[in-house]
Order: structure tokens, then sequence, then C-alpha cells
């Protein structure tokens, strides 16, 4: 009885360190990989041009240049196999003049694509982790 | 624990920074004074004494919708059933600029049938008007994903009960009183679970709607109400609260409540929160426990 729960025991502090060592190594895998990762780019960068809020900030931009980075910035964030290669946030957003309700705007339109990706809302929850601190560099007005 | 910080957003405007100076000369763009920027549920509900919060408990979260360069309001109304008792209360709320939030609630203590138990009649009821104002000190829920430093808010309720004369003959020193409290709000966005520590200082019976201070002890005690909530969808969280209170009155005992809840967030102008709440042993009448509905429209 003693060896049983013994082996018990150890098999559970195994399984919670294996559970603990993979929580965010998964989050590539769990957004669907690259391609999951490209189809949440496609659907966020239309709800991005389709926002009155925000579709402003969009005026100038090559769309085909921006949908290749964001999805190299969601692959990098989420420990995917890529590297980002863009600006600095504090640089790319000098003097541009946005507001948290811009940020909050486009968070929206974010979690408007990953649900129409089919994300889970908990994996969703991982991902905006992530992206939530870079307010104090992107907001500046 | 990953520490790359990169983002959709600098990629959207690295590719704009080039084209920065042309943006630039555009006109500025205009202010958007009720602009519901802040995202759904992140501003909880109405508190029993309209306060934003959860059921129970007042939060470090400021009412409505609005941004920091914003304004936020909405109207609540909440009814508590129980088997001797009910409670309704309906009140309005300001937020502004994501900073400052002033309610005004009236709260009804209704004793219906059991009033003749009480020696008194029918139907009676004790009102109370509570003034309330919230201050944001610091952090902020969404955006402080990287520290574990909560949003922290100072709050008061001025409370007045119009049964002055009554609920001093139960034994409370004063028919009005000041609820002092501190709040520390956590998202723990990545785990879905926003978690809450309230600290009251007050002399209020049974919220105030039995009077202020007594017998048993009539100076200010500290009491703790915590809050923990699940969000399980945009629209959907549910969860638990605690909150402790003073028993400062001889003819009745007061115990601490608790609340377990569903709050359901239809859009950023409505929301409705269903909730089964134990609220003790309210004025001899044992086991008060019974279902709490609370609608809040706003924006």
């Amino acid at each position: 009885m003693r060896k049983f729960f013994g082996s018990l025991a150890i098999a559970l502090a195994l399984i919670c360190v294996s559970l603990e060592a993979h929580a965010d190594d998964t989050l590539f895998a769990d957004l669907g990989g690259k391609p999951g990762i490209n189809l949440i780019v496609t659907k966020a960068t239309a709800n991005f041009l389709a926002d009155k809020r925000i579709a402003a900030t969009f005026d100038q931009t090559n769309m085909v240049r921006f949908k290749a980075k964001l999805a190299e910035q969601l692959c990098a964030v989420s420990d995917g196999p890529c590297k980002y290669t863009g600006h600095s946030m504090a640089a790319a957003h000098k003097g541009l003049h946005l507001t948290n309700a811009d940020f909050d705007a486009l968070v929206e339109d974010l979690q408007n694509a990953l649900d129409a990706a089919g994300v889970p809302f908990r994996v969703q929850n991982r991902l905006l982790a992530r992206l939530a601190p870079m307010q104090k560099d992107v907001v500046t007005r | 624990m990953n520490c790359r910080l990169p983002t959709v957003i600098v990629t959207i405007l690295s590719l704009f920074a080039d084209s920065s100076t042309a943006y630039a000369k555009e006109k500025p763009r205009p202010r958007d004074w009720a602009d519901s920027a802040r995202l759904l549920a992140t501003s909880g509900v109405s508190q029993v004494e309209g306060a934003a919060g959860g059921g129970l408990a007042p939060w470090a979260v400021i009412t409505g919708y609005g941004s920091r360069d914003s304004i936020g309001g909405n109207l609540h109304a909440t009814y508590i059933r129980l088997p001797d008792f009910s409670l309704r209360s309906g009140g309005i709320a300001v937020g502004l600029f994501n900073r400052l939030e002033l309610s005004y609630t009236r709260q009804t203590f209704d004793t219906g049938e059991t009033g003749p138990k009480l020696g008194l009649p029918s139907n009676y009821t004790f009102n109370q008007d509570i003034y309330g104002a919230k201050l944001r000190l610091l952090g902020d829920l969404v955006y402080d994903q990287d520290t574990w430093l909560p949003q922290i808010s100072v709050g008061l309720q001025y409370k007045k009960n119009d049964r002055g004369s009554l609920v001093r003959a139960l034994g409370a020193t004063s028919d009005h009183g000041t609820d002092y409290y501190v709040s520390a709000t956590k998202l723990f966005l990545a785990q879905s679970l926003l978690v809450n520590a309230t600290l009251r200082e007050t002399k209020a019976n049974q919220f105030g709607l039995l009077g202020f201070g007594g017998p048993r002890h009539n100076n200010y005690s500290t009491q703790f109400e915590g809050s923990a909530a699940l969000l399980l969808s945009r629209n959907l969280a549910v969860g638990a609260e605690y909150r402790t209170k003073p028993d400062n009155l001889n003819f009745a005992r007061e115990n601490n409540a608790w609340d377990l809840f569903g709050a359901w967030f239809i859009n950023k102008h409505l929301s409705a929160t269903v909730a089964y709440v134990d609220l003790g042993s309210i004025a001899l009448q044992s086991k008060q426990r019974g279902l709490y509905l609370s609608l809040q429209s706003g924006f």
C-alpha cells in the first residue's frame, strides 16, 4: 500500500512538473502553429481596416508587408520558431499620439479574429497577456 | 518565463513610421468624451452599496467603460429575495477618466410579513441613501500583466438611514455613518482569473440598514471582503465572495456574508448578475439565504 501511494505521489509530481514546464511553450501550438497564425492575421487585418475607430491609422500602410510582419510577431511572442525583425515599440509609436481607446479597439478586433479562427478563450487570454504590457510604449497620448 | 515583448501594434506602426510625417500633418483626431473603450466585463458590476465591484464587495475598478480620456456611467437595480426579508436597491454611478467614481444608491430593506414578529407593521421598510466616491490610486487591471502590482483604489460610502428613532431604539448609536475602504484588484489574464481584496473601516449594522454602532462595539472595526472570479468567455464570469461584518448590536447577532455569482455581460450597455447569497442572521431571523438578481445598464 505504501509503495503504491509512494509511486502515485512521484508520478503526480512528475506530471505536475511537466505540465508546468510545457504551460507556456505550447502557446504557439495552441494558436495553430504557422497556419493558425496566418488565419488569425488575415482575419485581424480585415477587422482593423473595417474598424472606423482605427482604420485611418492604416491609410499609409503596405498591407502585404504588414500581414507578414504581424505573423512574425505573433509567432515570436508565442514562442514559435520565428524572429521579429521590426522597429522597437517606442520608436515605432513615437509621435503617433495613440490613446488607450485606440489600443483597446485594436485588442477587440484581435479578439474577434481569434474567435473567428476558433482559438479557445483561455488560449486567447494567454496571448493577450503577453501583448498587454506593450501599452506603456505604444500609447503616448 | 518568456520575456520577449513584440506586439501587434508595433508591427502595424513600424510600417507606418516611414509615413508618420504624412499622418502627423492631418487634423488631430477629435476627442470622444464617451468612448466606451474599455474591454467588456473589466469594470465589474454594481455591488450592493452601488460601487463598481462584485455583488458584495467593491473592487478597485472604476465604473463604466470610459477610457482614461473619457467618462462612463450606468444605472443599476438589484433585488435580493430572502426567506424573511427582501432587499431592493437602485442607483446611478459615473466613472470619470478611469480615475474617479461617484455613485448614489437607495436601498430598501422590506420586512414583509416578518414585520409583526419584530413589533412592526407588515411591509415595514428601512431605507438608506448611500453616496459613494472611489479614487483609483495606481495600477491598471488589464494592462499590468507583467507585474504582480494590483490596481489599487480607496473609497468611501456615506450612508444615511431613514429610521433614526427606530434604529436607536434597537441599540444603534447613530442613523448615519461613513465607511472607508481600500481595494486591491488583480487580473491574471493568462489564467483568466480575477481576485480582489478589500479592507473596510465601518460601524454599519447590516450595511447600515439597522443604524451605526451599538452597545457591543461602538468604534470603527476593520472588515475584510474578498472576491475571486473566473472568466469563462468575453461575456461570462463566475465567482465567489466573502464579506465579514461587525456585530455591534445586542438585540440581534450579525454574521459574515458570502455569495456565489454568475455575471453575464450581454454587451457594454447591459449586464445581468445572478447569485446565491447568504447574509446569515438578520434581526433575529436566522439563515437568511436566497437569490440575488441585478441588472446594470450604461456605457
